[in-house]
């Protein structure tokens, strides 16, 4: 069954297709994008641009057409990131529960299977975490770094693009009915 | 209910889910006064409420004491208790100054002291918890508070400033385990870090020397050495002290909070006072000065201060010097009041003794021995001036050259006060300038 159509906006969400995983995918895929987050850089550190469990989030949130598992496995990849990280837990939490919640949400109306609308939701939701952590991290933790706008949109563009293959990958990974 | 619900369900999750998340973070994070977010909020929260919960309670009981059992009694009441808590301070630093020094210095440095900077603030809440020796105060950030500031009321210290937020501050008490001060006995200086003990009202001494001597009824006062509190505000009476290895076990029941505390002050700027001094054992007496000398008998010896001219005995300068002044006294002559370049009395013929009728030749001593010719008789030169202006005294030199008993001395007092009748008198400065005849220039004497 093909999920790619001409049609970018669905007329009902009766017309979305509601993927499913199997249940060891959702656990092992967000894991290892922690993983890569975490382990890849300290050898190759120039990929540590990617934000791979972002994308992971997006990927699920999308796919799922669920806002409370959207935001659940947002909130869950994002705690997982603060516990590994030096800032408080739910500095990402916050952000990847709310890119779960509207991935999902858009999700419900759009054809996300479309190449160029993964394209751009996930540009989208790049430069979202970006931009809202930022403000979290300026307004909770008194923390004043620049925020780079051009770097983000850069970067956006460059994740989005590593999420097109990502989400081609994780297509094969979930169940077709 | 549950449509409603089944409606906004993803919302509603989303919420909490970031709710949540959320508290847990404010549950980590500190804001830049040390105090963690979850906190301020909910002190943020709660403290409004408290507030206007004790507005409407302090309104109508007030209301009800001052309009329908008395009228303006209350309000005469408050005034006259922070009347008086300011008085007991201005009393206890008075006693401080004038148990340490005389009245006049005291005085003196009073004007000059600059008492420590403070802020009037009320206990509004106390802290949560059964065990809680914190309390908070309707003084926040926004009055300049800040964390560490200590707290104290007349009676003595009551704690310090742990956390500040906008509209309150939370005051851990001296009773409070994780409490430490500097503090410093009254009579034998034994220092040592007062601490609370929970639940007890009596507080600990700790790090107090076994060589130290500490006794029940002692006071405590602070010592400064914490930087919180400034030196010399009370802390406590020593309940009991026992010996110990290496340090004394000493308990103290503190006089802050001893009844209660609703009305505290916060010290915004400290400035250390002098720790009360008790009476010593042998204090200095009070001796009135010598009577004047115009009031004596001629010739009488009266007290060992009177003047020169009355004294019969004494070295042999002494009797030449009052010779030489009873001269000038004889030609109506003020010394020390001459200008440079007039007339010196005429020291011809002077009296063999004090008040005596001059004679013509008399030669009032031998000089010494001094192998120089000496000079012709009523010869006068610039030397010899300058020798005898040096001899009498100018009014800045008495005091200069007083006894060093500043105590029993009344002039040392104020010497700066003293006329310059007294200033002059040759007898006020026996031993710092000896009287000498005049000489020449080879130390023969001028006839």
């Amino acid at each position: 069954m093909s999920y790619s159509s001409g049609r970018i906006l669905l007329n009902s969400q009766r017309e979305g297709q509601i993927s499913r995983f199997r249940t060891w995918v959702l656990f092992a895929v967000p894991l290892a994008s922690i993983l890569f987050q975490v382990y890849v850089p300290l050898f190759f550190h120039w990929l540590a641009f990617i934000e791979m469990p972002l994308l992971v989030v997006v990927y699920f949130a999308l796919m799922r057409r669920s806002p409370i598992s959207g935001l659940v496995v947002g909130a869950v990849v994002g705690l997982a990131q603060d516990s590994l990280s030096k800032n408080p837990l739910g500095m990402f939490g916050i952000v990847n529960t709310l890119v779960g919640y509207f991935a999902a949400s858009v999700g419900l109306r759009i054809d996300v299977d479309h190449t160029f609308i993964r394209l751009l939701l996930t540009f989208f939701f790049y430069v979202f975490h970006e931009v809202f952590y930022w403000v979290l991290a300026r307004s909770l933790l008194g923390q004043h770094f620049a925020l780079e706008l051009q770097r983000i949109f850069v970067l956006g563009l460059l994740n989005a693009v590593i999420g097109i293959s990502l989400f081609h990958f994780l297509d094969r990974l979930r169940e077709t009915s | 209910m549950e449509s409603f619900l089944n409606r906004y369900r993803n919302i509603t999750v989303l919420l909490l889910v970031i709710f949540a998340q959320l508290v847990l973070l404010a549950a980590q994070v500190k804001n830049d006064q040390d105090v963690r977010v979850i906190r301020v909020w909910a002190v943020t929260t709660v403290t409004p409420v408290a507030r206007v919960a004790e507005f409407f309670r302090g309104g109508g009981a007030g209301f009800f004491k001052r309009y329908i059992l008395l009228h303006d009694a209350s309000e005469e009441n408050r005034k006259l208790r922070e009347e008086v808590g300011r008085l007991r301070l201005d009393n206890t630093f008075l006693r401080n100054e004038i148990s340490t020094a005389d009245r006049a210095k005291a005085l003196q440095v009073f004007q000059q002291h600059t008492q420590s900077k403070m802020i009037a603030a009320n206990v509004i809440m106390t802290g949560v918890g059964a065990n809680a020796n914190t309390v908070y105060v309707n003084r926040g950030s926004s009055d300049g508070i800040m964390r560490g500031m200590g707290v104290i009321t007349p009676d003595g210290i009551v704690g310090k400033i742990v956390a500040v937020y906008p509209s309150a501050s939370q005051v851990m008490l001296i009773s409070d385990p994780d409490f430490a001060a500097g503090v410093i006995s009254q009579k034998s200086q034994a220092h040592g870090i007062l601490r609370g003990q929970g639940n007890d009202p009596l507080c600990k001494v700790d790090y107090v020397r076994f060589e130290d001597k500490v006794e029940a009824g002692e006071v405590f006062y602070t010592s400064g050495d914490d930087r919180i509190f400034p030196r010399g505000f009370a802390v406590g009476v020593v309940k009991s002290a026992k010996d110990g290895t290496p340090f004394k076990e000493v308990l103290v029941e503190p006089t802050g909070i001893q009844h209660g505390v609703e009305d505290v002050l916060i010290i915004m700027e400290s400035i250390h006072q002098a720790i009360p001094e008790l009476p010593p054992a042998n204090q200095p007496m009070y001796i009135s000065p010598a009577p004047p000398a115009a009031t004596t008998p001629e010739g009488q010896a009266t007290t060992a201060t009177g003047d020169a001219t009355t004294i019969s005995s004494g070295t042999e300068a002494d009797k030449l010097r009052s010779i030489y002044k009873s001269a000038g006294e004889a030609q109506n002559h003020v010394f020390g009041t001459g200008l440079p370049g007039s007339k010196p009395p005429d020291f011809k013929n002077l009296p063999t003794t004090p008040g005596g009728p001059p004679t013509k030749s008399a030669a009032p001593m031998k000089p010494p021995a001094t192998g120089a010719p000496a000079p012709a008789a009523g010869a006068d030169n610039p030397g010899t001036r300058l020798q005898r202006q040096a001899q009498v005294p100018t009014p800045e030199t008495p005091a200069k050259s007083a006894p060093s008993n500043a105590i029993t001395d009344p002039s040392k007092a104020a010497p700066k006060s003293a006329p310059p009748k007294q200033i002059v008198d040759p007898s006020k400065a026996p031993a710092k300038t000896p009287a000498a005849p005049p000489k020449g220039p080879g130390g023969q004497p001028l006839e």
